[in-house]
This record gives C-alpha cells, sequence and structure tokens, in this order.
C-alpha cells in the first residue's frame, strides 16, 4: 500500500502535477538522503540529536518506571493522579521551554528536558498497566513459596510486566525523538531537527527531503527493531 | 486408613471483615478436620461454600478467624510452612521461563546448589512425564501439560502435605481422568498427604481414600465418605459398583446445598 502511494506521489511529481518548490519526487528524495549520508556534512547535528534523545530517554524510563512503580505502591496516588495522567497529552509541552532554559541554561539540557516532559509518562503510565495486569495467581505462587515481597516484585512482578514494559520504553523512544526534534525545529542553533528547519526556510527542498527521509528511515528501523523484538517476546509467552 | 494426624483445623472460622458499608462475609466454619498422614483426601462442596479458603487456612496463606490451625503439631501462623505445597487451580507457570527454570524456581529463591536443583528438578519433570519439553516454553504445552508442570514446580519442594485446588478444573473429562491416573501415581511415588478441592464428585469419588462434603457458605463438613479404595487403584475403579454408590451419595448431600448456593430466581 505504502509502495503504491510512493508510486502514485513519483508520477505526480514527474508529470508535474505537483510544484517542485511544496513536494521532490520520492527517488529525489531519496537520492538526497543517499548523498547526504554519503558526505557525512550533518554527521555532527545527527550525533548531537541522537545523544540529546538518549540522555532524555535514560532519564524518562528510570524516572518513568519509578513513578509508575510508585502509583503501583499506592493506589489512592494512583486514582487521585489519574484525570492528570488522561490528560497529560493535552498540555502544550513547549510552553515550558523557557522555563526549562532559566533552569538549565542555553545549553542542550533544555531540549533533554522537552524530550523527557514528552516521554516519561508514557513509561510511567505502562509500567502501571504492565504491574497491574500481573495474573494475581502468580502472586500467590510467589506467597506460597514464602518469597518477600521485593522477591515477588523482583522475580514475578517485573518478569510478568516485561512485554508492557518494554512497549513503555518503545513509546518513550518515539516520544523523545519526537519532543528532541521538535524542539530543535523552533528553539535550536544546531541539531538534526534545526537542519530540517534551516533548509526549509532556505527552500532547500532537496536537503529538506534527504534529511527527512534520513529521519524517518533511521527512526522507524529503531522503532521496527524493538517491534520484532517485543513480538518475540509475545510470541515466546503466548501471548500471556 | 489409619495414621498420624498431619494438619487438623479445630473448630475453624474464617471471617472476612467488610469494608465500609459491606457486611463482614462469614466464608467458613466452624470445621474441624483431621489429616491422616499419606491419605488422599478430597472435599467437594457447592459454589463460594469456602472450600478454596478451607485450602488456604491450610496452606497458611490466610489466617483464621476463630479457631487452630495445625501442620505436623505446630500452629500455622502467617506463611506457608516448609513442608506443605500449594498447586492452584489457574495456569501458574511463569511464561517468561522455560519449563526446566519454572520447575527450579523455588529451589532457585532458596539458594539451592545448582547440581541439586538439577537432579531434583530432573526428577521431578521424569515424575510428571516433561523431560522431554524441559527446554520448551509453557506457550508450547497443552493445558494438562502446564498443570503437570506446576505440579511439578511443587513436587521439587518435596512437600509432605501437597494441596490442590482444582487443579483440572480447565481441562476436557478425558484429559481429566488421565490426570487423575497420573497424580494417584505421583501420589504412591510420593507418599505425601494430598488434599484436593474438586468440583467434580466423580474425580473425588474415583481419587480419594475419604471424601467430605461441604455445606454451603459458611462451609461446614456436612458428611464425610470412606471410600475403601486399595492405594493401587485407578481411573478404571469408575466401573465398581461402589463407584456409583459413592457418587450418588455426595449428589444426594450436595444437591439440596447447591440449590442454596444458586442465586434467588
Amino acid at each position: 500500500m505504502i509502495l503504491v502511494l510512493i508510486g502514485i506521489l513519483e508520477s505526480a511529481c514527474r508529470m508535474a502535477w505537483i510544484d517542485p518548490i511544496a513536494v521532490i519526487a520520492p527517488s529525489k528524495m531519496f537520492q538526497g538522503a543517499v548523498s547526504l549520508l554519503a558526505s557525512g556534512q550533518y554527521a555532527e547535528d545527527i550525533l548531537l540529536t541522537l545523544q540529546t534523545v538518549a540522555a532524555a530517554l535514560v532519564i524518562s524510563v528510570i524516572t518513568g518506571f519509578g513513578l509508575g512503580l510508585l502509583l503501583f505502591r499506592l493506589p489512592r496516588l494512583k486514582a487521585a493522579a489519574d484525570p492528570f495522567l488522561a490528560s497529560y497529552y493535552a498540555i502544550p509541552m513547549f510552553m515550558f521551554y523557557p522555563l526549562f532554559i532559566v533552569m538549565f541554561g542555553l545549553n542542550r539540557w533544555p531540549l533533554v528536558a522537552i524530550g523527557f516532559v514528552f516521554s516519561f509518562i508514557a513509561m510511567a503510565i505502562n509500567t502501571v498497566d504492565g504491574l497491574n495486569r500481573v495474573p494475581r495467581v502468580l502472586m500467590r505462587v510467589g506467597q506460597s513459596m514464602n518469597l518477600s515481597a521485593w522477591q515477588r516484585i523482583r522475580f514475578i512482578q517485573l518478569p510478568a510486566a516485561a512485554p508492557y514494559l518494554f512497549t513503555g520504553v518503545k513509546l518513550a523512544v518515539v516520544y523523545a525523538f519526537i519532543g528532541v526534534i521538535a524542539g530543535e525545529f523552533v528553539l535550536a542553533g544546531a541539531g538534526f531537527g534545526y537542519r530540517i528547519a534551516f533548509a526549509y526556510n532556505a527552500f532547500d527542498n532537496a536537503t529538506m527531503y534527504g534529511l527527512l527521509v534520513l529521519l524517518i528511515g533511521g527512526v522507524g528501523g529503531l522503532n521496527l527493531s524493538l517491534y520484532r523484538w517485543e513480538r518475540l517476546i509475545h510470541e515466546r509467552r503466548g501471548g500471556r | 486408613m489409619s495414621g498420624a494426624i498431619v494438619a487438623s483445623l479445630q473448630a475453624v472460622e474464617r471471617i472476612y471483615p467488610g469494608i465500609g458499608k459491606q457486611q463482614a462475609v462469614h466464608a467458613l466454619g466452624p470445621i474441624d478436620l483431621a489429616l491422616r498422614q499419606g491419605e488422599f483426601f478430597s472435599v467437594v462442596g457447592p459454589s463460594g461454600c469456602g472450600k478454596s479458603t478451607l485450602l488456604d487456612v491450610l496452606a497458611g496463606l490466610s489466617t483464621t478467624t476463630r479457631g487452630e490451625a495445625r501442620f505436623e503439631g505446630r500452629l500455622l501462623q502467617a506463611g506457608v510452612p516448609e513442608g506443605v505445597g500449594v498447586v492452584f487451580q489457574e495456569d501458574s507457570s511463569f511464561p517468561w521461563l522455560n519449563v526446566r527454570d519454572n520447575a527450579s524456581f523455588g529451589l532457585r529463591r532458596r539458594g539451592v546448589a545448582q547440581s541439586e536443583v538439577k537432579r531434583l528438578v530432573d526428577e521431578a519433570l521424569a515424575m510428571v512425564g516433561l523431560e522431554a519439553f524441559a527446554e520448551s516454553y509453557p506457550a508450547q504445552l497443552s493445558g494438562g501439560m502446564r498443570q503437570r508442570l506446576c505440579i511439578a514446580r511443587t513436587l521439587v519442594m518435596r512437600p509432605r502435605l501437597l494441596l490442590l485446588d482444582e487443579p483440572f478444573g480447565a481441562l476436557d473429562q478425558q484429559t481429566r481422568l488421565l490426570m487423575g491416573d497420573e497424580l494417584l501415581r505421583i501420589w504412591r511415588e510420593t507418599k505425601a498427604t494430598v488434599l484436593l478441592i474438586t468440583h467434580a464428585l466423580d474425580e473425588a469419588a474415583m481419587l480419594s481414600d475419604r471424601v467430605a462434603v461441604m455445606s454451603a457458605r459458611p462451609g461446614r463438613f456436612i458428611d464425610l465418605i470412606e471410600t475403601g479404595w486399595p492405594a493401587s487403584r485407578d481411573s478404571r475403579n469408575v466401573s465398581d459398583p461402589n463407584f456409583g454408590a459413592i457418587t450418588a451419595r455426595l449428589w444426594d448431600r450436595l444437591r439440596a446445598e447447591s440449590l442454596k448456593a444458586m442465586p434467588a430466581r
């Protein structure tokens, strides 16, 4: 289906049905991506973005997991936090950017913070969800073996919840990329997102679309790898 | 059948306190029970009568509100005593572990030496007929095989009292009969005392030395039947005339209690 749509777009561009100022042919996008990668021209920006995303991701996975564990252990707190969690993504996170600049200074850390606020809640919600879905009988097995509360968490609850934790990490990856790159579009002077925005403003469609193809390919490829890993986990467990 | 008393309940009651406006639930008792060394004892009763609560109390998974529960003479307090093993009704195999790691789970938590773990697990898997599936995952096993795995995981701990809460409830009739034969074989080999909770009257009648009938909630014993089967019995005793008589008596005592337990129309 996707290939068909790409084919249609390719034909439309070659027939000049679409203004090349707006959109270039997919084949040219792909050529642009390959030449950008080969030239290494934006290697530094790509690396900078990846480092920022990685920092946001690590902090959000650890913090999100910790928050999820806390909410699981304190159901009343979870009940009180539920309305906030449900409407969290309705909040425009970029409005906090000036606050983050005041807190962290004019460096990459405000962008790390943006990536963090986008992604840590997904990890927290999936952590709570996963722990809540551990079958009660597995906990009774732990009880029947006289496992301590910590042993039950470590050897039963966390492994049982692992597929959901993995989903949380997968979502955190996606949201961290969204937050950091979208932040770089408007709020940074370097990085992958900045280069895309710069090319757009300069009407450099070949570079812009080339970078977009690289972005889609890179993040899509990463997500596909995570998805395949997730499927392996689910298949091994027979969907349990 | 005679023998030392392995586990006992004396005037045991279990009352769950009400939460908020909900009334307290008198789930069990008063109930008395004396399990003899090496016997196979079954409990049947209507839904919600407290059979699982009875098992929880005997296992130390639940405390008594009144009365005393003892295992090998010692008062049961919070926690499952060493020597007691429990197999639950639902599939409780760990899906992230293969058969071998599932079976060895309890031993590894206790820090048993690796060589000893291997020996005990190999023995238990052979006893339940899963040795060829040691590297398989529960998702690759049938329902009956997963329950055998859960039994193996309990057997490796060498329980002297084996408590089974409707372990074959989710299986089809033929598999249940065959699993019953397997359970009898394991019982004879381990010489453990077995308490089986079951809804199936034929299962109780076929497997047990004694069968207790529980009343509707709060569950109390209203009949106790000695089957008189030899230790060498198996599922073929369903063709014995005595089997029909035992099952008929069980249903005769149970029918009225089951009607009480049904929701009013």
